[in-house]
């Protein structure tokens, strides 16, 4: 019953040159994102999860270079393509047609001198040519509708809209040309809870409707695992574990994973007193040679400094952690 | 992780008197409307807040709800347009209370560490000043050990390690704490905390959230909790009070509030924050009473705002008189109390008992 792979993602490194040195934000990135499913990425600020995002839909721009690494994209209709060899001609007649992008500022993304109707009926017609101006607008009613706002807003000018109406515009916008996977880099960050969950609870509908992937970066875990399927953690530029949302609740692996569980307390539940991470993330300028966790961790061992951890399967998730390597002997002592 | 008890809030007390309070402040704004016309922002409305020793209010809603306004009247930045502040029940409006000995029972603590810190200044300066100004050290030896003193009680510790740090050289929530021991340096009574944590990385959040829990518990201080984050209210505080659209419409102990919200707003607000326990708990999904479909609820226009209450427009139980006038408090038994029409016209039963909230993922069709 798994559906097939959308995006097959395979040993992926993305490095920032800078005069100060490089730094590698994503560092062997790999992991199958399949047909309609919604992976949540969650880690802390500078962990990488913007840069993974860019680097998917091919827009990072210099000093980011992808180093190392295939994407491979599997279209509904044809052969699989390596994204990362693909050229920036045919990567834009993918865009918005295939992989779109929704960002965290909807002003950074809307036109603010163009009308909200001219802004999609630009994207629908570059997309299909043979659709006239009119049936272009009436398309672009249905997808404000979508989102719960009244097509008699299209001619309104990007400032003149709330910020949840922007956001959600930005959101009907990528689904303009029906594409197969949508990337959102903290869409909701800016708007209220009460707007958020309106949002959120539209695009899962819509997903059910059009049967779309969507890959979903936000710091904030506990909307994560409410949101998505699966869920990769990332902690500076490596994915330390990959499962689903119900057994990285549970059954977190990584002490990452249960430190960043245990720093959103329980709206309902009984509380007890939590404590967060102490400490701050690494230097990516300047490696540890062993896990980059350890400084923070509370199971660190001499084990943790030898290498960097590779992902392993251990029961139902995926987990980069020596406490799951079955040649260390601590590893035993906590099975 | 320690498996401890968060400790009990305390009963409520109403038989001491507030440290500081907010007696019907209301806040209206003169602003020019697009078309060049001027309007008022009717930001906060008679609102009443009471802050006490030993205890924390979370004062929560949504953004322009005003809730930096209310702590900006209670810190003296703004007068009220109409009301008065309290200060041991005293009012402090022209010629009460002297703004300088007001300001050391009194401190903001704002949102950004990074733009409330001086750059230039390492912490051993930034809060010997602090300690200087307002008197509590004098030789070079008071104030150093001050200033240790400070930092042990922020959790910056060793102490030395910090002395000579420049703000650039901390991380966010160790700065954040450097701007909580320089309000520390003022031996205030009341800390008022506008979303201190919120541009805090999540992982070190409840670090600055269990030091204000310290200084509350251990120092006796009273705290205004800002937040967007209702679950992080329940976490720090004893009480929590709502806010929409500059009207004060429900509040009272925390686990009452949450547990059974009384006002409509309250309802949404809970429903709409994520809390994985309660979505990823098997099969506890039902509809919730507010479904997404349609026109979605906008919030409204402070400068216009609805007539009556606030929130009839997005309310599901509105009635006429929801639209006519702002309802009087009802109070119940355990202290909370709430500004809704439903429990004055004897038609509570439409929002009690809760149903389980609608899971996220329970919304589809
Ligand atoms: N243009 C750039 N030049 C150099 N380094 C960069 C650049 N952009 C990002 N980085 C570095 O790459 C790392 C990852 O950044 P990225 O923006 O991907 O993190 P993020 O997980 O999205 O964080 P946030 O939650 O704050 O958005 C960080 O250490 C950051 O400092
Ligand atoms: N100095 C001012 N002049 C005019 N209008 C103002 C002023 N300060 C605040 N307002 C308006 O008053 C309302 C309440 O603002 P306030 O900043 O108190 O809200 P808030 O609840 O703190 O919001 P947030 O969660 O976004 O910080 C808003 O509509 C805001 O635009
Ligand atoms: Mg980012
Ligand atoms: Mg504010």
């Amino acid at each position: 019953m798994t559906d097939p792979a959308l995006l097959q993602v395979d040993g992926l490194s993305v490095d920032y040159l800078t005069p100060q040195g490089s730094a590698r934000a994503c560092s062997d990135i790999s992991f199958t994102l399949r047909r309609g499913e919604i992976l949540g990425v969650a880690g802390e600020s500078g962990s990488g999860k913007s840069t993974l995002i860019t680097a998917l839909t091919r827009l990072q721009r210099p000093p980011a270079v992808t180093s190392a690494g295939r994407i491979v994209y599997h279209p509904a209709d044809g052969e699989p393509v390596d994204l990362v060899a693909q050229s920036e001609r045919a990567l834009r007649r993918r865009r918005w047609r295939q992989l779109a992008i929704v960002m965290q500022s909807a002003m950074d993304c809307l036109n603010p001198v163009m009308r909200l109707g001219a802004q999609f009926t630009d994207v629908l017609r570059t997309h299909d040519p043979s659709l006239d101006r009119a049936a272009a607008w009436q398309r672009a009613g249905e997808l404000v509708r979508m989102v719960g706002i009244a097509p008699d807003r299209l001619p309104a000018y990007p400032h003149e809209l709330s910020g949840g109406m922007r956001q959600r515009s930005l959101i009907a916008l990528a689904l303009a040309c029906d594409p197969d996977l949508v990337v959102m880099d903290e869409p909701t960050t800016a708007v209220d809870v009460v707007m958020q969950r309106q949002i959120l609870a539209q695009v899962l509908r819509l997903r059910e409707r059009f049967g779309f992937a969507v890959v979903f970066v936000t710091h904030d875990l506990s909307l994560l695992l409410e949101l998505a399927d699966r869920i990769a953690i990332m902690y500076a530029g490596r994915i330390v574990e990959i499962g689903s949302s119900a057994d990285l609740y549970h059954r977190p692996k990584h002490p990452y994973t249960k430190g960043l569980r245990d720093s959103f307390p329980p709206l309902h539940a009984p509380l007890r007193e939590l404590s967060g991470i102490p400490g701050s993330p690494p230097d990516l300028r300047d490696p540890l040679p062993g896990c980059a966790f350890g400084p923070r961790c509370p199971r660190a061992h001499a084990a943790c400094e030898q290498a960097v951890p590779p992902l392993r399967t251990v029961e139902a998730q995926d987990v980069a952690c020596v406490l799951y390597d079955p040649q260390n002997p601590e590893a035993t002592a906590h099975a | 992780m320690p498996d401890t008890p968060v400790p009990a809030p305390r009963g409520t007390s109403d038989s001491v008197a507030p440290v500081l309070e907010a007696v019907g402040v209301s806040k209206h704004f003169e602003v020019r409307n697009r078309g060049g016309n001027n309007a008022v922002v009717r930001a906060v409305e008679n609102a009443g807040i009471a802050l006490h020793r030993g205890r924390i209010v979370a004062l929560v809603g949504e953004s322009g709800s005003g809730k930096t306004t209310v702590a900006r009247i209670l810190g003296r930045f703004y007068a009220p347009t109409e009301g008065e502040i309290r200060l041991h029940g005293r009012p402090v409006a022209a010629g009460g209370i002297a703004r300088r000995d007001y300001f050391r029972k009194v401190q903001l603590i704002f949102q950004d560490p990074f733009g409330s810190l001086n750059s230039l200044h390492r912490v051993r300066y930034t809060l010997g000043r602090a300690l200087k100004l307002h008197g509590h050290a004098r030789s070079r030896r008071e104030v150093e050990d001050g200033v240790i003193d400070l930092l042990r009680r922020v959790n910056l510790t060793p102490p030395e390690q910090y002395l000579d740090k420049f703000p650039h050289e901390l991380s966010g929530g160790q700065r954040q704490r450097v701007v909580i021991a320089r309000a520390l340096a003022v031996r205030p009574e009341v800390l008022l905390g506008d979303e201190p944590i919120s541009m805090l990385d999540v992982s070190i959040r409840l670090d600055v959230l269990n030091l204000l829990a310290k200084l509350r518990d251990e120092e006796g201080l009273a705290l205004l909790y800002i937040t967007h984050d209702i679950a992080s209210a329940r976490y720090l505080c004893d009480e929590i009070d709502v806010m929409y659209a500059g009207q004060l419409v429900e509040g009272g102990p925390k686990e009452a509030v949450i547990q059974s919200p009384k006002h409509p707003y309250t309802r949404l607000l809970l429903d709409s924050s994520p809390d994985p326990g309660r979505s990823l708990a098997a099969g506890s999904a039902s509809e919730g009473l507010f479904t997404a479909t349609g026109e979605l609820g906008e919030p409204p226009d402070p400068a216009d705002p609805p007539t009556g209450c606030r929130f009839h427009p997005r309310c599901p139980f509105a009635m006429d008189e929801c639209r006519e006038s702002f309802p009087e408090r009802t109070e119940f038994p355990d202290g909370q109390w709430v500004h809704c029409w439903l429990h004055q016209k004897g038609r509570a039963h439409l929002l009690a008992p809760a149903p389980p909230a609608q899971s996220l993922k329970e919304t589809r069709p």
